[in-house]
């Protein structure tokens, strides 16, 4: 195929992609819908009350009722289509590699895809190690919202700018990305946390009814969150304050300059150091915690929204 | 609590106190979000140690509140004394909390594990089963069974700890922050930074004078700089072609001369790209920016030519869309000054303007005004070569319009006092910013080990098992408890998979009961 034959495939597959993960998140919303007259089962409750149960183990899910049928097909078809979507969103990001020559990651429009890509392969491997299918609803439709946004931001594939040509691009963003997925499944997971926790405390045994019961109690759910979190600030460390001052010393001739996507790197950095503090401080456990990991979060997002399309600085060819 | 609740306090308690404060978990981590907010504001406002010409055009855009940020510290935010306290505090405080921790690990590391408690069942997890095997055999499979840890055996009580590393990994990371910072500090305080523009076909000579833009720690020396020389002999600048996506998007940058490591030794070649910089020493000399030089030629009333230089105009845009200041003093019978614009492909814009389309110089065009009388170099102030001083300058006119010089490339112009200009040539400029920062591998290696440590102490599950083994009539009695000291939720999975091994190895397969 030629270059131009590779760059509509991948502008094909990439809005293929986005429709369909728009599909995969209505799927989700659905299968909270159905559950939200079934009480949990009473194994459930009590498994919900040992705290010696497993992370590791999926919920169960022994209902009969009709409802509950729905509500697990309606979660199956999503999962589905979350997978179809990563497929073709693969295929979308490679054959934009292979048009433009080089990593798939070279300006706002291809972070935006390649990003959006790596969310989904971590969801789908986490739902595959520690069945957080739960989540599936924030992640296919913030993963929708990205996609349907980069759209906004399109540029053909090109070349790039003397500044990227260098391996550190592949090294530096790649780490971004992946930590900012598992960043991306931290703040689901610290949202559904919160919720849950607050559920746990105001509803009344009898009241317990929906999708919300059905998911594992609000304390796996925090290590949950632990676990994604402490994945991702090392590899957010490297990426940001490893691979990116080594690079910008060879580019810029400094390793650290406070350009405004250093400073919010850094403010990122911070924050989610602040959220390993704050799970180890009484007082800050739990609720604290999990609103400043989505602090965190929000600086993450911003710095790749607000600072790329609002603030220049060196970084700004990321548009 | 109300404060007259609280009885006065010494000095000594109150430092007493304050210290304890100060090195608490809760206010390090209300020190590192006041941090993260502290950093916020120069993201958001131009920065003088970042882009000096952006402060000052934040200065004329807003006239009302540039001056009051300025008082607040807000245009060197990560020197002002509201970011440094917060910084020092959490310094501090950092530093308060890896000491002592650092002695208790080290008591730690010789202690022995701590003795079996009474009553196994209040902890986390813990399980019991009977074998047939005795005390000690139970004693040796357990041992056997736990692993590589630390263990006492105590009348057939096996105490175990293991993770040792967990801590260290902390302690590590946390001191590596700290390396860090005094690296990052002591390379400010004794490296500098400066920028020059060069000319094809100039030089630069590395002493203060030469450059534009200078900034060095406070412990530096002006004459520690090393005393290279470079010549720049050829500029390539390509971009994207007209026509083609991305049009004029740069492609390459590129600087070839020739240097001098050091007065009298001999001359070598350099090639400068973006990420490829020169290394002379610890010194390096980076590509920044480019720009073009055209060529001016300037003949005065009197028929002489007093200025024939390459004159570099700074690019304000992606497409090159330059402005630049000729300063012709030995002009008669008065002195010159032009102020205008260099356009590398000028076309003719919707509104009749000239305004460059690509970055490349397909088409130049230099637009001018002209102003005579009186630059002001005399008066002994240094003077910006890129700013006109027109305080006791008249500009010439057209009627009621400005007169305007306007050239493409080998045109020449009469100016209104007789002499001519000639836009004789066009060069590129390279602008090279050159940094030295001593012991730039310390905050390096200081991150490198903090992330090891960092990993460690995020993995590394320090972990105590106990088991307690006591004969009861031709059976033997085994109780197992296991304790994680962060807590955990995967424990009784853990037990489950150690009893296993356990039995296993002490030949058993039957059912546990508890």
């Amino acid at each position: 195929m030629t270059a131009a034959q590779y760059e509509q495939f991948s502008n094909y597959a990439v809005a293929s992609a986005t429709g369909i993960l728009a599909l995969a998140f209505v799927a989700y919303v659905a299968q909270w819908g159905f559950a939200r007259k079934i009480a949990p089962d009473r194994t459930l409750v009590t498994s919900s009350v040992d705290q010696h149960d497993s992370v590791l183990e999926p919920v169960e899910r022994t209902s009969t009722d009709a409802q509950a049928e729905r509500s697990d097909v309606a979660g199956g078809i999503g999962f589905s289509l979350t997978g179809l979507a990563w497929l073709v969103l693969l295929a979308g990001v490679i054959t934009r590699g292979l048009s433009a020559q080089r990593v798939p990651w070279g300006n706002m429009y291809e972070f935006g895809c390649a990003a959006t890509l790596m969310a989904l392969t971590a969801y789908i491997v986490l739902v595959r190690m520690w069945a957080i299918d739960w989540v599936g609803p924030i992640i296919t439709g913030f993963g929708t919202v990205v996609l349907g946004l980069s759209a906004l931001v399109f540029v053909p594939p090109g070349p790039l700018v003397p500044a990227l040509h260098s391996y550190w691009l592949v090294i530096h963003v790649l780490g971004a990305m992946i930590a900012g997925s598992a960043f991306l499944v931290g703040a689901a997971a610290s949202v559904l946390y919160l919720v849950k926790a607050r559920a746990e405390r105001t509803t009344a045994e009898e009241d317990r009814v929906g999708f919300l019961w059905r998911i594992p109690p609000s304390a796996k759910i925090d290590q949950i969150a632990y676990r994604v979190h402490a994945f991702a600030f090392p590899i957010w460390t490297f990426a940001a304050l490893i691979a990116g001052p080594i690079w910008a010393q060879y580019a810029w001739g400094r390793y650290w300059g406070w350009d405004p996507k250093e400073v919010w790197a850094f403010i990122t950095w911070v924050v989610y150091a602040g959220y390993l503090h704050a799970r180890a401080t009484a007082g800050w456990k739990g609720k604290a915690a999990a609103i400043i990991a989505l602090i965190g979060f929000a600086t993450f997002v911003f710095n790749f929204v607000g600072i790329n399309l609002f603030v220049s600085g060196m970084h700004s060819y990321a548009k | 609590m109300s404060s007259n609740a609280v009885p006065a306090l010494g000095r000594r308690e109150f430092t007493r106190w304050f210290w304890r404060q100060l090195t608490s978990m809760r206010t390090a981590l209300f020190l590192l979000l006041l941090l993260a907010i502290a950093a916020v504001p120069g993201s958001l406002v131009p920065q003088r140690g970042v882009d000096a010409r952006a402060v000052e055009a934040y200065f004329l855009e807003h006239p009302k509140s540039a001056p009051t940020l300025d008082k607040l510290g807000f245009f060197n935010v990560y020197t002002s004394p509201w970011f440094s306290a917060v910084y020092l505090l959490l310094m501090v405080s950092l530093i308060g909390c890896i000491v002592p921790r650092s002695f208790v690990y080290l008591r730690a590391l010789r202690a022995r594990p701590p003795k079996a408690p009474r009553n196994f069942s209040r902890l986390p997890a813990s399980a019991s089963f009977e074998t047939s095997a005795s005390v000690d055999e139970v004693i040796t499979a357990g041992r056997r069974a736990i692993g590589r840890a630390r263990v006492d055996v105590v009348d057939g009580e096996l105490s175990a700890e293991r993770g040792f590393l967990r801590e260290a990994g902390n302690l590590v990371f946390h001191i590596s922050v700290v390396v860090v910072l005094v690296g990052v500090a002591v390379g400010t305080l004794f490296g500098y930074r400066g920028s020059a523009i060069v000319t094809e076909g100039q030089g630069f000579a590395n002493s203060l004078t030469q450059y534009d833009e200078f900034g060095s720690g406070s412990l530096f020396k002006a004459d520690q700089l090393p005393p290279f020389s470079l010549k720049l002999d050829k500029f390539t600048a390509k971009f994207q072609a007209l026509g083609s996506q991305q049009a004029g998007a740069p492609r390459l940058f590129r600087a070839q001369g020739t240097y001098t490591p050091k007065p009298g030794a001999d001359a070598r070649t350099f090639d400068i790209t973006v990420n490829h910089p020169l290394e002379i020493g610890s010194t390096s000399v980076f590509l920044v920016g480019q720009g073009y030089a055209p060529v001016i030629k300037v003949t005065d009333a009197n028929g002489d030519v007093v200025f024939n230089e390459a004159v570099p105009f700074l690019p304000n845009d992606p497409s090159y869309t330059s402005t630049g200041v000729v300063k012709v003093p030995d002009a008669e019978p008065e002195q010159l000054g032009f102020q205008g614009f260099f356009l590398p492909t000028a076309a003719t814009g919707s509104d009749g303007a000239s305004i460059s389309v690509y970055p490349a110089a397909a088409n130049p065009l230099l637009g001018l005004f002209v102003w005579h009388g009186d630059l002001g170099l005399d008066k002994g102030t240094p003077q910006s070569v890129y700013i006109l001083d027109k305080s006791k300058m008249k500009q010439y006119k057209d009627g009621d319009k400005s007169y305007r010089v306007s050239l493409q490339a080998g045109q020449s112009q009469k100016l209104p006092n007789g002499g001519t200009i000639e836009f004789a040539g066009l060069r590129q400029f390279a602008r090279f910013q050159i940094s030295s920062s001593p012991g730039v591998k310390v905050p390096l290696i200081g991150i490198i080990a903090g992330l090891a440590g960092l990993v460690t102490s995020l993995t590394i599950k320090p972990r105590r098992t106990w088991i307690r083994a006591r004969r009861e009539g031709s059976r033997t009695v085994v109780d197992v408890a296991v304790l994680d000291r962060v807590p955990r939720d995967d424990l009784p999975a853990d037990l489950d998979a150690f009893l296993e091994r356990f039995r296993e190895l002490l030949g058993e397969t039957e059912e546990k009961h508890t």
